[in-house]
C-alpha cells in the first residue's frame, strides 16, 4: 500500500455506467468474463480427474454433486463459455491478422457467435444428457 | 555523451524495458500460439467428453488410458491452463493497480496454475499407467 500513488477522488473517463449496452461492447467483455470463468473451470477439471484417479469416493461424491442441479447448471454454464469464448477466439484472431474491422462484418460476426455458441451449447449438452435419442 | 565510463552500449540498449510496461510482445505471442492450439485441443475435448458421458465409468476410465487420448487429455489440460494463465495477468494487470496487490495476485495465479498443472499430471499418468 506504501507504494500507491497518491489517487484523487475524480470521476474517470470512460463513465461505463452512463453508455448504452452495444452488441460491440458486450461481447467484448463477455470474451473476458467467459475467459475467467473457463479457467475456475478447469480448476473443478483437474480436482475432478485427480478424484478419478486416486480418490474413488471423493469421485463418487462428485460425480453426485455434478447430477444435482446446480451442478448441470454449472456444466452447461461452462459449456457455454468454452463454445463462446472459442468461437469469439477466432474473431479475435482473425482482427490480430487484420481481418474483420469493418463496422458490418463485428455485427455480421458477432451475431454469428451468439447464435453459434447458443447453438452448440445445447446441441453439445443434449447430446451428452441424450435428448435426442428418441429421434435417431 | 561519450565519456570513457559509458558502456559500449547503444541509447537502444540503455533505455530497453525500461518502459512501464517491461516487455509484452512475447506474452501477446504467447497467448495467440496457446489459442490456435487448443481451437483444435478443445474440439477434441468436446468429442471426448461425450465419449465420456456415453460410456459407463469403468469403461470411460479404460478409454482416458489409452496413450493417444492420455496424451490429448494432457496437452489441452496444460494448455488450456497456460492459456488461461497468460489471461488472467492480463485481466489483474488491468484492474489491480496497487503494487503490492497486483504482484500477491500475480504470484497466487502462478501457484494455482501449476498446482492445477501437476495435479493433471498425476493424474493422467495414474489412469495410463495404472500406478
Ligand atoms: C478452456 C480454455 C480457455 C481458458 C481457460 C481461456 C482463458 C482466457 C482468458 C482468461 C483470457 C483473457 C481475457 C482478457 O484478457 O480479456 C483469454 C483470452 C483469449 N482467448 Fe482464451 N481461454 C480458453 C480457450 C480459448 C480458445 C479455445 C480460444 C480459441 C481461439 C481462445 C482464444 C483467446 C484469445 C484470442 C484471447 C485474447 C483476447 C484479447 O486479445 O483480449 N481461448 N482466454
Amino acid at each position: 500500500m506504501a507504494l500507491a500513488p497518491k489517487t484523487h477522488k475524480r470521476p474517470l473517463s470512460p463513465h461505463l455506467q452512463i453508455y448504452r449496452p452495444q452488441i460491440t461492447s458486450v461481447l467484448s467483455i463477455s470474451h473476458r468474463l467467459t475467459g475467467i470463468a473457463l479457467y475456475f473451470g478447469l480448476l473443478l477439471l483437474a480436482a475432478w480427474l485427480l478424484t478419478l484417479a486416486a480418490y474413488p469416493p471423493c469421485f463418487a461424491w462428485m460425480q453426485g454433486l455434478l447430477k444435482t442441479l446446480l451442478g448441470q447448471v454449472v456444466l452447461f454454464g461452462w459449456a457455454f463459455c468454452f463454445f463462446y469464448h472459442l468461437l469469439n477466439g477466432v474473431r479475435h484472431l482473425a482482427w490480430d491478422a487484420g481481418a474483420g474491422f469493418a463496422l458490418p462484418d463485428v455485427y455480421r460476426t458477432g451475431w454469428a457467435v451468439v447464435g453459434g455458441s447458443v447453438f452448440l451449447t445445447i446441441l453439445a449438452y443434449g447430446t451428452a444428457a441424450g435428448w435426442w435419442v428418441n429421434f435417431i | 555523451m561519450h565519456d570513457k565510463d559509458e558502456k559500449m552500449q547503444s541509447a537502444y540498449g540503455r533505455i530497453h524495458g525500461l518502459g512501464s510496461a517491461k516487455d509484452g510482445t512475447g506474452h501477446w505471442w504467447a497467448q495467440r500460439v496457446s489459442a490456435v492450439a487448443l481451437l483444435g485441443l478443445g474440439t477434441w475435448f468436446v468429442y471426448a467428453v461425450l465419449i465420456f458421458t456415453a460410456m459407463e465409468p469403468v469403461a470411460a476410465r479404460d478409454w482416458l488410458a489409452q496413450p493417444l487420448n492420455s496424451i490429448l487429455l494432457a496437452l489441452f489440460t496444460l494448455t488450456a491452463l497456460y492459456h488461461g494463465q497468460l489471461g488472467l495477468q492480463v485481466v489483474i494487470e488491468d484492474y489491480v493497480h496497487t503494487h503490492a496487490r497486483k504482484y500477491a495476485a500475480l504470484v497466487l495465479v502462478q501457484f494455482v496454475t501449476y498446482g492445477a498443472m501437476a495435479a493433471v499430471v498425476y493424474a493422467i499418468a495414474k489412469i495410463s499407467l495404472g500406478v
